[in-house]
């Protein structure tokens, strides 16, 4: 699965105000957990979101491996961010990405062995993960360090928060566990469709209604 | 116009002057993160092959393995109280989605599957991972290198079939053809300096 980053990634929740550059770090951190949601309000990053959510330990360890390689890439493009070119920022990003993600890669082999191998394919998952590129090109190329960084732990935040939400209803559902521990009565029987892929989208698809149903609800109540 | 296009050259260097720099630093942090780590990596993989051979051969001592080489391939000699009481066999092949690589336990004469372990995978998650799983790797423990491992989706009879992963039989179709083609070459290494004593 690839993805592209297709058109300009939203910049919605809190509109910078007049005068400034644009949102402080902590606008930026608040924003990455729930108002600007990478996996429900910006849909990006949806191959992790779809290939690695069957289990709770390999939507964590994903989660924070995105962790380190966002705050990462989004220090080094902030603090490059007056050398970039306009039309060769895309190439800077994806070798910043690629980068991280290979050290990352190596790091875990060497002293994480046991879980390097339960990573295994899903560390280079991580450099084709356009949320990302999105925070690089929406934030970190264009604000100081410190807001990066806000803007960095935030998105991973919210995208592990994301993760945690499908990856948690499928293993639940399909293996009847919980980060690898037996939680379902014996009875139960596994949902073994919910561990399979169509199991994430149908679980993507009803818990995205849900958000979007919950977030017009509480619009229509206060307006 | 040569001018003009060679202007347009180095004008195309000067823009990209930072993608050349970055590449450049990037792949120096790359090469120093290789050179510092690849030793440690290494030994990662030799200490989890050297763990593994006593549950590969049961009996075996881990302390007192050795490396060996038969028929070009390297394996490891499993002792046991001063005897050798089987062999360790690394092997890889293609599989579903990439290399698998694997470990295969033999008794002292190869006629005889010990055990198996992957060391190496990356299968589909949730399916073809499942290759990883005690539960399935344990079935070919007593199975025969005298005839080829088959796979079979209606229940293993015999002595040379294995249960199919479920939704995954490709995979369990490549270690088979990974553990009959190593075994095979392992017989044959064997065989071969038998006749020559």
């Amino acid at each position: 699965m690839t993805e592209a980053t297709g058109g300009q990634p939203p910049e919605a929740a809190v509109a910078a105000a007049p005068g400034r550059e644009g949102p402080s770090a902590g606008e930026r951190f608040i924003n990455g957990i729930l108002p600007e949601n990478p996996i429900y309000r910006q849909l990006l990053g949806m191959c992790p979101t779809l290939a690695v959510t069957n289990g709770m330990q390999a939507a964590m360890t994903m989660a924070g491996g995105v962790l380190f390689v966002l705050v990462c890439a989004n220090i080094l493009i902030s603090l490059i961010r007056n050398l970039l070119k306009p039309h060769l920022r895309i190439l800077v990003f994806t070798l910043s990405i690629a980068t991280f993600v290979t050290v990352v890669d190596r790091f875990l082999a060497a002293y994480m062995y046991e879980m390097s191998k339960q990573l295994g394919p899903y560390v280079p998952l991580i450099i084709v993960n356009c949320l990302i590129i999105s925070r690089c090109e929406v934030c970190a190329s264009k604000q100081s360090v410190p807001t990066a960084i806000g803007d960095a732990v935030g998105q991973s935040l919210g995208f592990a928060l994301g993760l945690a939400s499908i990856a948690g209803v499928r293993e639940i559902l399909g293996s009847g566990s919980f980060f690898g521990i037996r939680i379902m009565p014996a009875i139960w029987p596994d949902w073994v469709i919910m561990v399979l892929p169509p199991g994430a989208f149908i679980t993507l698809g009803l818990l995205m209604g849900l958000v979007n149903w919950y977030s017009a609800r509480s619009k229509g109540s206060r307006g | 116009m040569t001018e003009r296009r060679e202007s347009m050259k180095d004008n195309y260097i000067v823009q990209a002057w930072l993608v050349i720099l970055l590449s450049l630093c990037f792949g120096g942090v790359l090469a120093g993160v290789q050179i510092g780590l690849s030793q440690r990596i290494a030994d990662n993989k030799l200490a989890e092959t050297m763990g593994q051979i006593p549950q590969l051969v049961p009996g075996a001592e881990e302390a007192a393995s050795r490396e060996d080489e038969v028929a070009g391939q390297r394996v490891y000699r499993a002792y046991a109280g001063g005897e050798q009481i089987g062999w360790v066999i690394p092997c890889g092949g293609q599989g579903f989605a990439d290399r698998i690589e694997l470990l295969v336990g033999v008794d002292v004469a190869a006629e005889k599957i010990t055990g198996l372990y992957v060391l190496e995978q990356k299968e589909t998650p949730g399916l073809g991972n499942k290759i990883v799983e005690d539960g399935w790797r344990s079935q070919f423990a007593g199975k025969t290198t005298m005839r080829g491992l088959a796979v079979t989706k209606a229940g293993a009879k015999t002595d040379s079939e294995i249960d199919a992963v479920t939704g995954a039989t490709i995979s369990s179709e490549s270690i088979c053809q990974i553990v009959n083609q190593s075994l095979e070459k392992m017989r044959g290494g064997l065989i071969a300096a038998a006749g020559k004593e």
